[in-house]
Parts: C-alpha cells; sequence; structure tokens
C-alpha cells in the first residue's frame, strides 16, 4: 500500500443516554432564571447518564454502533484510543475494557487519552498516523465523557455525557469520509483543569473564552485553510467543539462560514457540552447527512490548551455505507427526569 | 491491597462483556451460562464456545425494591428474565425503561453497564444488563 492510499473514516458510532434535564429545572433548583440562563448559554437541556453509565460503557456503546453499523472485522482493529476526562480510573486503561467488549484484542495497540475535551481528535489523528503508514487495517478513536460539575457552578448547566467512536481505515470500498489533513495548535494556556484528587474540575471563569476558546479554535481553522488553500466558501459543514451553544455560532462567524453550515453539528443546544464527545458527536451528525463531494471543517478544543482541525472530504461510499443508529434519533428519543432524580442518577454510583 | 475476589471476576470477562457462552455440536442446543457438559446428549454431546445473540424479549420481570448486599442503593429497579433470539433464556437488569414500557414480550438488547462497584477502592464490574427497543 502507498503512502498515497486514501486514509479516511470508515465507519462511525454514536452513543447518547435518553436521560434529559431542561436547564430550566436545573436553574429553578438554585433559584436562577432558567429562561435567562438557557438563552445566554444557547442550551435547553443535556443529557444524563444513568448511574451505571461512565465513560467506559459510553465509549463501549458508540463502538458497537460503529463497527455493527459500518460492518467492520473488530479483530482486524490495530489500535484503540479512548480519549476522555473521566476516566473511570485513574490508574487502569479504559481502552483494554472498550477493546474486550467489542471483541478487539488482544492484537492490539491501546491506550486512553487526556487532553481535555480534545482527546478523542487527538486519536483520530494517532489513528490517522498509523493507518497512513501502514502499520494498521483499521484504528478505533473514541472521545467519551461523563462530564462532571460542581453543584449551583456554571457549568453545571452545560456538562453532558455522551461519545462517539470512529474507525480510520484505507480501504477504497470503505472510506466514507477522506481525511485531506490535519492540523493542531497548541499553546501552555490553564483555562480548566482537574487536579488528580478532585472531584471537580476548576475553571478560570471569562478567561475561557477570548484566550482560550477562540484564540485557538480560529487559529487552526485559519491555519489549516491557508496551509491547503481552502476559504470558508468551501466548506459545505464546519464542526467546532462546543462547551455551550453560542461559542461556534461565533467562531463561525468570525472565519466567516454562514450559520447553515454550523447548525448541522451544533448539538450543545439539546444535548449540552459532551467534552471529549462535543464536537466528534457533531461530526456524526454532519455525516449522517451528508452527501458525495461534501467537503467539512472539524475543529476540536480542549482546554490546556489546543485545537486539532481536520479537513475531510466525503466519498460516493456514503451513498451505502452509513450509519442505522442517526444522531438525530438518539438526540429525539429522551426521558426528561427532574433535579432531585438528575441528583440521585450522577451520585448514586460515584462515576 | 490485593482483592481475591478477582481472578474469579476476570474469568467471567467474556460472558458477561461479549455473552460468551456455548453450544452442543450434537443436538445443537446453546447455553448460557456455558455448561461444562451438555444436559441433553451427556457423554454423546460436544461443546464449542458461542456468542449469543444480544436481541431477545421479557418473559417475566419484577421491580425490586428490596435488594441485595450492594445494590441497595439502584432500587427501584426491574429483573428480568429475558428469552435471546435464539431461545436461550437469561436473569438480566432493566435499565433505560419509563416503568410502562416494561412488558411481557417487550423487544430488548443487550447493553453494557456497570454491575457493581464495592466502594471507591475496588475495581468496577461491567456487563450486560438489557434495554427496551421500540
Ligand atoms: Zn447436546
Amino acid at each position: 500500500m502507498s503512502l498515497k492510499a486514501k486514509v479516511g473514516i470508515v465507519g462511525y458510532g454514536v452513543y447518547i443516554p435518553p436521560y434529559r434535564i431542561k436547564i430550566e429545572d436545573i436553574a429553578k433548583a438554585w433559584g436562577k432564571d432558567g429562561n435567562d440562563i438557557s438563552k445566554s448559554l444557547n442550551v435547553y437541556e443535556k443529557a444524563v447518564a444513568d448511574f451505571d453509565e461512565d465513560a467506559c460503557t459510553i465509549a463501549v456503546e458508540a463502538a458497537k454502533n460503529a463497527v455493527n453499523d459500518f460492518n467492520i472485522d473488530a479483530q482486524k482493529i490495530g489500535a484503540l484510543y479512548v480519549g476522555s476526562e473521566s476516566h473511570p480510573y485513574a490508574v487502569k486503561p479504559t481502552a483494554s475494557i472498550v477493546g474486550d467488549a467489542i471483541n478487539a484484542g488482544p492484537d492490539l495497540m491501546c491506550a486512553d487519552l487526556q487532553f481535555a475535551c480534545k482527546a478523542g481528535t487527538a486519536g483520530m489523528q494517532i489513528c490517522y498516523g498509523l493507518v497512513k503508514a501502514d502499520l494498521i487495517e483499521y484504528g478505533m478513536a473514541i472521545g467519551a465523557d461523563t462530564a462532571q460539575s460542581r453543584p449551583n457552578d456554571a457549568l453545571e448547566f452545560t456538562a453532558a455525557s455522551g461519545g462517539a467512536a470512529f474507525i480510520i481505515g484505507k480501504n477504497e470500498e470503505e472510506v466514507i469520509a477522506e481525511i485531506l489533513d490535519t492540523y493542531s495548535y497548541t499553546t501552555d494556556t490553564p483555562d480548566f483543569w482537574r487536579r488528580p484528587k478532585a472531584d471537580y474540575p476548576s475553571h478560570a471563569g471569562r478567561f475561557t473564552g477570548e484566550p482560550a476558546y477562540f484564540k485557538h479554535v480560529i487559529s487552526a481553522a485559519k491555519k489549516i485553510m491557508e496551509k491547503n488553500n481552502l476559504h470558508s466558501k468551501d466548506f459545505d459543514y464546519v464542526v467546532f467543539h462546543q462547551p455551550n451553544g453560542k461559542f461556534p455560532l461565533r467562531a463561525a462567524d468570525i472565519l466567516d462560514f454562514e450559520k447553515k453550515k454550523v447548525e448541522p453539528g451544533l448539538l450543545t443546544p439539546f444535548i449540552g457540552n459532551t467534552y471529549s464527545g462535543a464536537s466528534i458527536v457533531g461530526l456524526a451528525a454532519v455525516l449522517d447527512i451528508s452527501k458525495p463531494e461534501n467537503m467539512i471543517l472539524l475543529v476540536s478544543y480542549g482546554s490546556g490548551a489546543g485545537s486539532d482541525a481536520f479537513i475531510l472530504k466525503v466519498t460516493d461510499n456514503i451513498k451505502n455505507r452509513y450509519s442505522k443508529n442517526k444522531v438525530k434519533d438518539m438526540i429525539n428519543s429522551k426521558v426528561y427526569i427532574d433535579y432531585i432524580n438528575y441528583i440521585k442518577h450522577r451520585k448514586k454510583i460515584k462515576g | 491491597m490485593s482483592n481475591y475476589a478477582l481472578p474469579l471476576i476476570w474469568r467471567k470477562f467474556p460472558e458477561r462483556y461479549n455473552l460468551l457462552g456455548n453450544k452442543c455440536t450434537n443436538c445443537g442446543r446453546s447455553y448460557f451460562p456455558s455448561r461444562k457438559i451438555c444436559p441433553n446428549c451427556r457423554r454423546k454431546g460436544h461443546l464449542i464456545e458461542e456468542v449469543m445473540p444480544k436481541e431477545g424479549k421479557i418473559i417475566s420481570f419484577t421491580k425490586v425494591f428490596s435488594a441485595p448486599e450492594g445494590f441497595e442503593e439502584e432500587v427501584p429497579y426491574f429483573l428480568a428474565i429475558i428469552e435471546l433470539i435464539n431461545g436461550v433464556r437469561l436473569l438480566a437488569q432493566i435499565v433505560d425503561n419509563e416503568d410502562h414500557k416494561v412488558l411481557i414480550g417487550a423487544k430488548v438488547k443487550m447493553v453494557f453497564r456497570k454491575i457493581s462497584e464495592k466502594d471507591e477502592e475496588s475495581p468496577i464490574a461491567y456487563g450486560y444488563k438489557f434495554k427496551i427497543v421500540e
């Protein structure tokens, strides 16, 4: 196989837990105005994991959908990376559990990754490199989180649960979206962190906007487009990391992308911020509706801080290789819970 | 800290993660969990590993309000006898349900969940539960 082979996405799967809480109900519990908060964040409800779910179970469900829906022989997956900021163990990988649960082992390169919300796309880059170098046939990269938030912290309105798994390969009949290029922009910016023994992450408030999210997302997007001599008009869709429903719309505006190109991959208003899952669940939603030749720009963001950008071109294969578990259906299949039940769901077994 | 139950749990991973059971090539019956000998054929039987299908239906169920040790904080929850599409029956917890959807005959599929976690220092046991599919 030559280094010129088309490397790209050959399959993907998403998992969004069915439980939802309305932002209004969280606000009410703390005597705040839910309407105001929802409008200012552009987030209306968020997905809540059950007490027996964690980043690992979410990763497994997403991985199973990817393997089953796209008819991939799991035994041919040569590398598996799980990115999360809520790995259930501090020491002991999530990825090896996922590997056995989908029967991908034991011939498997495997590791857990962490880079706040961009650990999933970091895994995609590693798999892309390994496939391109012809070291493996398929690589699987997963971003999954059950995001934790301090009760009555601003994060409580958005921190949600969910994840996506992407299988990278190079079989010409299987690639549904070719990865034309990837680029990362990284600086040491302490906007959001969690020390080893802390239950909840801390953040630098407003500092998380301009010098953190926007600087990295905009820089990564601009540089990868420049590098490939492409402009916003050349893309059909753009997907950004989405800590709330507002930031991606502003990033799109700054980069001169029309609203209709960013909205299909903007899910935070309906499911909240799924952290490591956020940008790639958005990408899956876009792939769900993509047509051959569509151009997609994906830009993740991870606090601490960095952005991974990808240029993807959808192939003809998408006509007969598609997901049977659409993101839209998962968003619409929901059960509402109130704040008391929400606390119970998240705390019964500490994730 | 050592944990004496670990090797026992670890050996059950293929069963708990993937519903790995076995099948008798002599009479064609499937078993979950695995049997050491085929109760139907006895010495004539020959058992090979078989992964069970992940779909089935509820044969009977009960809502548990008073749980055994380790599951107290999960009540109330549904426990059901499920018949997989190959006819094999097993007992499993039903999750993600709205109560009125848990019915005899309801279609279910396997999901991967946390089964138990003794305390913050113990390993987490993962395995199968089932959810209703519509
Ligand atoms: Zn037999």
